[in-house]
């Protein structure tokens, strides 16, 4: 039986995450909330709401950017650097990659800093929809208008693009670095393979499916914006053209997160109502872990052991949920 | 935290017209009030705004069933920023650049879910120059859409010409659009509830197609007198730029809805991308209640609204802002529609 910690924020929760094993809770009033064992600590970080905010890869420090044109970054124990300001920008893409290289994005204009602090830059033709570094190098996918651009941030090189008309807004590598799939506007996902470019397209969702994660060893790729999470086979040779994908945690209420469990292959659904749920791919076993309240879930995320659950809701609830 | 929408208010109209001075007068005057604001440029704004972000532009072309329409993707995530912060707005202000066209911000409003589940389109503000508009109608198509867009119109800088030449461009105003409120302006200088609260997309709040008899609307600031609205097209007996958008305005007496709406749809379809906009109040036979309609482009919504009065005369009104209206087909199409 799951054992519920809740939570009340009093605003937005952008993103919950794990460091270790502090909960961190990004905020839309600016500030970030640390959980560790009975201690609740706040860290003030933004002038006015964070919009994103991603973990770095060595999951011990949270890179939010916001409102105030901030991007920073925060440790576990509180400790706050900036990283970059853009005034009058609104920074709502970030992404984390290898030696603590963060990109973050504001309108046309992608900027990156470098673990070791060098700063680059480059400017597209539009507004930039998602960012995610590939699993290994210091390759970067770019979301857009009409496809993603893919840039090799560490050389010189001219950065490549693949193509498909409509608005990509969410982007996401597969972790063996094999596929790479957007979520687009017009409530569909596409996909392509890199090593041939071959076009895949995942359609027939009635919301954005906008709330994207691999499975342990990226045998499916959970989605969310249905009323169930929709789970795409990627373990097949040919990805998952052709095939029927898995729909778990059916209800009569739109999934608005979902996060895949770090070992096993279990899904964590949160849904428009605030109800968590936790389903086995296997036989699509549900368990409840949350009943419905406080608004729709806006974030999820397990700690590295899988053992336990924090989540956030749009109305400024919180918590952690350990799986006995 | 709030469940209801946000009012957003668009401002267009041409560099130079006024609609920064409207911008800083709606953000210094409404006191206690919180607004986020949406400008072309960060410059612009003089009064110390927590909230104000630089647009980008960004026009997506969106491809939902059978409607094809543009929406504005920098917006969409402007209203998802905004509803990350605690508290609340009283409104969104959207600045257009002077070129652009006020639609795909307009279909922003009706074509993303999450966007209609958190704001909601208040009414399409127009800051003319009355000194170069005249110009401008007559080298422009984009002006011309400017003033067949919008709900409310400041013909500012009053100050600049002299009566004739604004009874001049109030009436080339009326012949592309006679269903706006237009105010006579310096500065900018108007009530604010002139601007704000309009409820111009609000189905509930349609209650009249003509302009001197909106809800709340006043006069004591205007010293003009309406040429009449017939309810014919106009007839241009002046030797001056024939406007490429107009307004057209029918009557019906009751409607069979399984005519009308058929042929409503087929209307919006076909003709979508050069109707502007489309407002109607109906009178369907058997329904005691009043139908409104309202569309933009290809994008059209409708609901009944409230009981017809006794006092009230059973008919339909429709009315099409845009571009090449084929009068007669529209004209017969609609009364084809009766019951």
């Amino acid at each position: 039986m799951p054992n519920i910690r809740e939570l009340e924020f009093g605003a937005f929760v952008v993103e919950a995450v794990f460091l270790g094993d502090t909960a961190v809770f990004a905020l839309g009033d600016g500030t970030i909330r640390r959980v560790a064992g009975d201690a609740e600590d706040a860290t003030p970080v933004h002038a006015g709401a964070i919009l994103a905010a991603t973990p770095t890869r060595d999951r011990k420090a949270l890179v939010t950017g916001g409102d105030d044109g901030l991007v920073a970054v925060t440790d576990a124990a509180g400790r706050t650097e900036p990283i970059a300001r853009r005034k009058g920008k609104w920074i709502d893409q970030l992404a984390s990659g290898p030696d603590g290289a963060v990109a973050h994005a504001s309108g046309r204009k992608v900027e990156l800093r470098l673990g070791d602090g060098r700063e680059r830059s480059f400017d597209l033709p539009r507004a930039v929809g998602g960012l995610d570094f590939a699993p290994r190098g210091l390759r970067l996918a770019v979301a857009r208008y009409d496809g993603v651009t893919l840039w090799w941030a560490g050389t010189e090189a001219e950065p490549t693009a693949l193509e498909w008309k409509g608005a990509h807004i969410a982007v996401s590598f597969s972790p063996d670095g094999k596929y790479l799939v957007t979520a687009m506007q017009d409530n569909a996902l596409h996909g392509w393979r890199l090593s041939d470019g071959k076009d895949m397209r995942m359609s027939g969702y009635p919301a954005k499916p906008r709330s994207l994660s691999w499975s342990a060893k990226g045998r499916f790729l959970a989605t969310s914006g249905a009323n169930a999470a929709v789970l795409w086979p990627f373990h097949f040779k040919d990805g998952p053209q052709g095939k029927p994908p898995m729909q778990l945690g059916a209800r009569e209420v739109t999934v608005t997160r979902v996060a895949c469990h770090p070992g096993e292959e279990v899904v964590a659904i949160g849904y428009q109502d605030g109800m968590v749920m936790a389903v086995r791919f296997a036989d699509a076993e549900e368990a409840l872990l949350r009943r419905p309240g406080n608004g729709p879930v806006s974030s999820l995320a397990w700690d590295q052991a899988g053992r336990r659950l924090a989540f956030g809701t749009e109305h400024g609830a919180g918590g952690i949920i350990a799986i006995a | 935290m709030p469940d209801t929408q946000i009012p957003v208010t668009v401002l267009t109209g041409y560099l130079g017209a006024g609609k920064t001075t409207l911008l800083n007068r709606i953000l210094s005057e409404n006191h206690g009030k919180k607004y986020a604001v949406v400008v072309n440029e960060f410059g612009e704004i003089n009064i110390d705004n927590d909230l104000i972000v630089e647009s980008d532009e960004e026009v997506y072309e969106m491809n939902n069933g059978c409607v094809c329409c543009t929406v504005r993707g920098d917006l969409i995530r402007v209203v998802e920023g905004l509803m990350k912060r605690p508290g609340g707005f009283d409104g969104i202000l959207v600045e257009t650049t002077g070129l652009a066209d006020p639609a795909p911000v307009a279909q922003t409003f009706f074509m993303d879910d999450e966007v209609r589940a958190k704001a909601r389109l208040d009414a399409v503000v127009t800051v003319a120059d009355a000194k170069h508009l005249v110009a401008r109608l007559a080298d422009s198509p984009e002006a011309e859409d400017q003033i067949g867009f919008a709900d409310v119109i400041l013909l500012n800088k009053t100050d600049l010409v002299s009566l004739e030449e604004l009874a001049e461009v109030e009436r080339q105003i009326r012949a592309i659009n006679a269903h706006a409120v237009v105010h006579r302006t310096e500065r900018c200088a108007l009530p604010l509830d002139t601007v704000l609260d309009r409820g111009a997309f609000d189905l509930e709040r349609i209650l009249s197609l003509d302009p001197e008899f909106l809800e709340g609307d006043d006069h004591e600031h205007h010293d003009h007198d309406h040429d009449d609205h017939d309810d014919d097209h106009h007839h241009h007996d002046h030797a001056t730029h024939d406007p490429t958008v107009t307004s057209l305005s029918l009557r019906a007496g009751e409607l069979d809805p399984k005519r009308f709406f058929p042929w409503i749809q087929q209307i919006t379809q076909g003709f979508g991308p050069d109707i502007l906009r489309l407002k109607g109040i109906l009178a369907f036979k058997d329904d005691p209640e009043r139908y409104v309609v309202q569309g933009v482009h290809m994008i059209l919504e409708g609901d009944h609204q409230r009981r017809w009065r006794d006092d009230e005369k059973r008919e339909s009104r429709l009315v099409f802002i845009g571009r090449k209206l084929e009068t007669d087909l529209l004209t017969a199409g609609f009364q084809a529609c009766a019951a």
